[in-house]
């Protein structure tokens, strides 16, 4: 991304694609790369128009209706029945989520 | 008499419920009938539960029969977008990745619609995770635009589109994040309306955009529209940035424009939306149809007059980078952890292998498009120039409205460029994908409340006319676009989608 794509063009190159997958834990197929590298460069050219806005003094806008410190009130209320959501996970154990191994064998 | 059922308007239904002229699983039994007849082709549905809604149905006319009393909706069928969750209900929001999932709680929307007494028809078609214009995203099965099975029926709401103009359902929910509920409205001849952002609660809306998503009412008529958004609107303490303010009076709204009365009314046309200078890309039918609409406003005593809107010109680029960065945040969730598809999970494999092949079966295209536009927009040293930008930008669109509204109370333009699009014709060029949100993103991007209402045909096709109002006054959009529908309706002799099954074999 900050060095020039392989197609020479302003825009992302298979490897920025390939990176940037990465970085959202979405492995990719070699199709994709391929096909993604040019139809995000054309997307990535389109909204860079953005660029061409005077906002110097222009604050940006977080919220359509600005809202500040939301709170209600401190009452304990019950969480969702421990077997209902574990009902639909890909694995479960002893009342958890079983997940794969976060560690790898050397660490 | 099935088909003569399934082609009343919602308020209609609700009067024949009310005085004893029709059961509940009457009315729920000729819509599950439509579905099976129609739906193959239609493709509206994602999940029908004929038995469950029939049981409900049975309940509903059980309470009349006993004299309970019951709301004004009690009985009356009603389809949701597979966006809201609902307990018990599978809820895919159109991606394999939550194939057979099923939420243990409601959305406040469809606890509100269940409440209130209403049927669960079924869960309708839309694209993965609301992401596109054509409802071709749907990691399942295009839905058909029932005026032409070869063309798109919208989107993302195209579900819910396709099944109220064809009959399959009465009324639906769809939300609607750069235009997702008018621009399918729009293609389908529909009524479909955005409420102002935060006034309709998000609690269990699978997230898409956060700072853009909002739920609203897609009919047959501007009255139905009014009901529905009605029953499902209102302050929610469940959802952070649900405004604390009373719905308006949007029945009410409806009624007095189907009266014709517009003395006084400003309106203001959009030039940078279809008008001279900013043609490109727009249909001449559709262009058309709008002109006739406004001078037909103005008929009715509206005081008109052109608006410039300079920023909307950068309405498209900014969506499409605030769009796709909150996207690659909120999907950060779908991880095969806690819920939906989990894939390689060998006991080979770590975590985060195992994550990155789940989401690499589990998501399509266009969602894995706007996932690494979206990680781009937000990296380190790209932020200021992409995601910040765009945020400022947002700012001027708003800026833009808000001098606009100081001299007009509505601001009106097409709500799509186009007419429904053949099957097909932009699913390789996202761009070309994305120019049917051109007119409905600024109101997105501003929070404000927008209505698509049919305004005639344009080659034998819907086209939709959107009518934009300050925050918070959505009775201003129901108000104008009933009296849209009624003058149209006069002249014409008919309902606008009296036109359409007219035109099909029943």
């Amino acid at each position: 991304m900050s060095t020039p794509s392989p197609q020479g063009t302003a825009g992302l190159g298979r490897d920025d694609v390939a990176h940037l997958a990465r970085l959202a834990r979405l492995a990719l197929t070699d199709e994709e790369l391929d096909s993604f590298a040019g139809q995000l460069s054309a997307v990535l050219d389109a909204v860079a128009e953005v660029g061409k806005a005077d906002v110097a003094d222009v604050p940006p806008m977080t919220h359509a209706v600005p809202l500040t410190n939301v709170t209600r009130p401190d009452v304990v209320t019950p969480s969702l029945p421990r077997d209902v959501v574990l009902s639909q996970a890909p694995a479960a154990e002893d009342d958890r989520f079983r997940v794969p191994q976060i560690l790898g064998e050397e660490e | 008499m099935t088909a003569d059922l399934t082609t009343l308007d919602a308020a209609e239904l609700g009067r024949r419920l009310a005085a004893g002229e029709a059961g509940s699983v009457e009315l729920t039994r000729a819509y599950l009938d439509r579905i099976a007849e129609q739906d193959e082709t239609l493709g509206a549905y994602l999940h029908v539960d004929a038995e469950a809604a029939l049981a409900r149905a049975a309940e509903v006319d059980a309470a009349r029969t006993a004299g309970e009393e019951l709301g004004p909706l009690a009985g009356l069928p009603v389809a949701l977008k597979d966006v809201f969750v609902t307990e018990g209900v599978p809820t895919t929001s159109g991606s394999r990745i939550l194939e057979g999932w099923r939420p243990p709680y409601d959305a406040t929307v469809a606890a509100r619609l269940k409440a209130a007494g209403t049927v669960l028809l079924g869960k309708t078609n839309m694209d993965e995770f609301a992401m596109g214009s054509s409802t071709e995203n749907s990691a399942y099965r295009p839905a058909r635009n029932p005026w032409d099975p070869d063309r798109i029926p919208g989107g993302s709401s195209g579900g819910s589109s396709a099944a109220v103009a064809g009959g399959l359902a009465p009324w639906a929910l769809g939300t609607d994040t750069g235009g997702s509920i008018r621009q399918p409205a729009a293609v389908t001849g529909l009524v479909g309306h955005k409420p102002t952002y935060g006034s309709v609660s998000r609690y269990g809306l699978i997230a898409f955009s956060s700072s853009l998503d909002q739920a609203g009412p897609m009919a047959r008529t501007v009255r139905d529209a009014a009901l529905l958004h009605e029953a499902i609107g209102g302050h929610d303490p469940r959802d952070s940035t649900s405004i604390d303010a009373p719905v308006p009076l949007l029945v009410g709204a409806a009624e007095e424009g189907a009266r014709g009365e517009l003395a006084g009314l400003r309106v203001g046309v959009v030039r940078e939306l279809g008008g001279d200078g900013h043609t490109d890309g727009y249909d001449a039918g559709v262009l058309d149809r709008v002109r006739e609409t406004v001078a037909l406003l103005e008929g009715m005593g509206a005081d008109v007059r052109e608006v410039s809107c300079p920023a909307f010109d950068l309405a498209l680029p900014a969506y499409y980078l605030i769009a796709p960065s909150e996207a690659s945040s909120n999907l950060a969730r779908f991880e095969g952890m806690r819920f939906g598809l989990r894939v390689g999970d060998d006991g080979s494999r770590s975590l985060e292998e195992v994550m990155s092949l789940t989401r690499e079966q589990g998501f399509g295209p266009e969602v894995k498009r706007r996932i690494v536009l979206g990680t781009y927009a937000l990296s380190a040293g790209y932020y200021d120039a992409y995601y910040g930008q765009a945020q400022r930008v947002r700012t001027l669109i708003t800026r833009d409205f808000t001098a606009a509204f100081a001299d007009v109370d509505v601001l009106v333009s097409p709500t799509s460029p186009t007419v429904a699009w053949p099957i097909g014709a932009r699913v390789d060029d996202p761009l070309a994908m994305y120019a049917a949100d051109l007119c409905t993103l600024p109101a997105s991007l501003a929070g404000l409340p927008a209505i698509s209402v049919p305004c005639g045909l344009a080659e034998g096709l819907p086209v939709g006319f959107q009518v934009m109002a300050p925050a918070l006054a959505d009775d201003r959009c129901y108000r104008v676009a009933a009296a849209v529908e009624a003058a149209l309706d006069a002249a014409r002799g008919t309902r606008f989608l009296d036109q359409l099954t007219e035109r099909t074999p029943a």
